[in-house]
């Protein structure tokens, strides 16, 4: 189902910490909220369930209005961070709750819990105690107690935040195929990129209370609207350069990039450059010159901080090769139509 | 092996600082079966004659049946009362975003934290005024009152442990608060209800000054009054014996409940429990 934020406005006592924030999103969709601590997601989602009330704007859930109705008539699914689970019942009890909620009868009640529970792969649980599963399993228990009653859409609030390092990449594909088979609409909230990037078809990137952009993943990298986005998003970071746009080329100190193509007509004068860790290195020619400041092997590639003359530093990843050492003096190169340019406000150009 | 020999020493030094209590339990209980010669320590005959206050009315002042049934309705309706309060108050002053909040925490320590005695003229001619004096409706009303503060600061203590994540997700699926407040955050300080309930029966039981006060009458007296005439009472010749074992029939069923709930009485100062 279809779910619509207009204008929706939240303060708290007198500091407004969402100020006419729009958000749609689509029936079947996958929304990541990301942002960095603080900047209103967890608000935001918990004003969608109820918990919160809005102090502006309105709330749809498909052509249904659900502004002011209490968290228990609008029908969402909510996964907390701490999954919330209630500890003195069986996982069966905790799942079935909503349902006994509803006083369903106790075969239809066995039945869904049974499915819910084949669903997210824990048939097998259903007579523990909460305490007695392990974070991935309280996970996947919280997944089936908020979908076992078909809700409109699923909140997931840092879902897993909790989890360690292995957990994770295996819950998020796991949390993928479950919002996938059930065709939920769904809102993620992280502030981990990655996560937003592999999980979700579209990312709403928030700062401060707003949405700076909203668009799909790769779109999101490869075309950030300014240089928040594009700082925030890939990991190591793209590198900020300040520099002059002299005839063909950008200028930054004695060295070069040419300016692409596609790019020449739109800019001129004092800009700023971001370049990518990907889109520096030996293989896009010599034409910028300065020592190696920082070495790190990560196994399967090679992170090196290149200090130019001027003080900047450009991150650059290579695949692992011949390792180069501290000090080290170097001429590489930067991958023209890849650079992106902003001006020095920060916006895209 | 090693553990058990290397606490020797403290086994042994907490030994010989509780002997003196220890003895002295002892010679109460043997007191109140035996009698013993001026001047000797040994006891040279047995006898039940020190408990005939159980048997025989005219011992003390009144029976010591009426006053032991006052004292269990005294305590246990305290009890009662007090849990049930504290049980919802101290829900709304944990979750409950209401007006003057905070002046009522603060009014509830400070509370707890007053001496009664000071209380206890105000409180004796508002009972008179109300006809309430010398009844132990009356008693039952101002203990009530004085412990509530004691209890309700327990409770909020238990409430503030359970993860507000719980109620919210209650409240997600589909249950009302009042719901959720009975199926989701109960259960979880049940151990603090139950500890309550012992905790404040005994404080009822072991009540002193309230009863003296105000609740001067044969009639309405329970067992600490029954039990301190034996000591105030100056017409009286004061017969050791006796009070060792109308203070023992008082002790026993206090004795009885901490040996039975131990583990529940402790949760109180646990702090609350386990999410
Ligand atoms: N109940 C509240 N009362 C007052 N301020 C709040 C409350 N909840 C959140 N805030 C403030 O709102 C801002 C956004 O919080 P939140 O939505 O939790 O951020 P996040 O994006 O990390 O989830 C923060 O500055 C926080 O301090
Ligand atoms: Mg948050």
């Amino acid at each position: 189902m279809q779910l619509k934020l207009k204008n929706f406005t939240k303060t708290f006592d007198s500091t407004t910490v969402i100020d006419g924030m729009d958000l749609t999103v689509n029936d079947g969709e996958m929304m990541a909220l990301l942002g960095p601590s603080g900047c209103g997601k967890s608000t935001t989602l918990f004003t969608i369930c109820g918990i919160h009330r809005m102090n502006g704007g309105t709330l749809h859930f498909g052509d249904r209005e659900v502004s002011n109705l209490p968290s228990q008539q609008r029908n969402v699914g909510v996964v907390f961070q701490n999954y919330a689970l209630y500890p003195h019942m069986d996982i069966r009890d905790n799942i079935a709750f909503p349902l006994r909620v509803q006083k369903l009868d106790s075969t239809t009640i066995a039945r869904k819990v049974k499915e819910i529970a084949e669903l997210v792969h824990i048939p097998e649980l259903l007579d523990r105690r909460p305490a007695q599963l392990s974070g991935g399993q309280q996970q996947r228990v919280a997944l089936a107690r908020a979908l076992v009653r078909k809700p409109d859409v699923l909140l997931l609030d840092e879902p897993l935040a909790n989890l360690d390092a292995k957990l994770r990449l295996e819950m998020r594909s796991e949390i993928r195929r479950i919002q996938l088979e059930t065709g939920i609409t769904a809102i993620l909230v992280t502030h981990d990129q990655v996560e937003a990037m592999s999980m979700c078809d579209r990312i709403a990137l928030m700062k401060d209370g707003k949405i700076v952009q909203l668009s799909e993943p790769s779109e999101m990298y490869n075309n950030p609207s300014n240089v928040f986005v594009a700082g925030f998003l890939g990991n190591p970071p793209i590198s900020f350069v300040k520099a002059q746009v002299q005839g063909d080329d950008f200028g930054f100190g004695n060295n070069r990039v040419a300016v692409a193509p596609g790019l020449k007509f739109r800019v001129g004068g004092a800009l700023q450059l971001g370049i990518r860790p990907e889109h520096f290195g030996p293989q896009f020619g010599r034409d910028v010159q300065g020592k190696i400041s920082f070495v790190e092997n990560q196994g399967r590639e090679d992170l090196y901080n290149v200090t130019l003359e001027n003080g900047v530093v450009i991150r650059s990843i290579q695949p692992a090769g011949t390792r180069l050492k501290l000090g080290e003096t170097v001429s590489w190169g930067v991958s023209s139509e890849n650079v992106l340019t902003f001006d020095l406000q920060g916006a895209r150009l | 092996m090693t553990a058990n020999f290397r606490s020797m020493p403290v086994i042994a030094l907490l030994t010989i600082v509780s002997l003196p209590l220890v003895i002295m339990y002892v010679f109460t209980l043997v007191d109140t079966f035996t009698n013993t010669e001026p001047g000797s320590l040994v006891p040279n005959e047995f006898t039940t004659e020190h408990w005939r206050f159980l048997w025989s009315p005219d011992v003390g002042r009144g029976s010591v049946w009426v006053a032991t049934v006052n004292t269990f309705i005294f305590a246990s309706t305290t009890a009662l009362i007090v849990t049930s309060i504290s049980v919802t108050a101290a829900y709304a002053l944990s979750r409950l975003d209401f007006p003057a909040r905070r002046f009522f925490l603060s009014g509830i320590i400070i509370l707890h934290a007053f001496p009664t005695i000071t209380l206890i003229i105000a409180i004796f001619l508002i009972l008179q005024w109300l006809g309430l004096f010398d009844t132990l409706i009356g008693v039952i009303i101002v203990k009530t009152a004085l412990e509530l503060p004691f209890g309700i600061w327990i409770m909020k203590g238990f409430y503030d442990t359970v993860p507000w994540e719980i109620e919210m997700a209650g409240v997600q699926d589909g249950a009302s608060r009042f719901m959720v407040w009975h199926k989701l955050v109960l259960p979880q300080v049940q151990p603090g209800l139950a500890a309550l309930l012992i905790f404040s029966f005994l404080s009822g039981w072991s009540e002193f000054l309230l009863p003296l006060v105000l609740a001067p009458g044969s009639d309405s007296q329970v067992l600490s009054t029954y039990l301190a005439y034996f000591l105030l009472d100056d017409s009286l010749e004061v017969d050791f014996n006796l009070f060792k074992s109308v203070g023992l029939f008082y002790a026993v069923p206090v004795i009885l409940i901490y040996l039975v709930f131990q583990k529940k009485l402790m949760n109180i100062y646990g702090g609350g429990s386990k999410g």
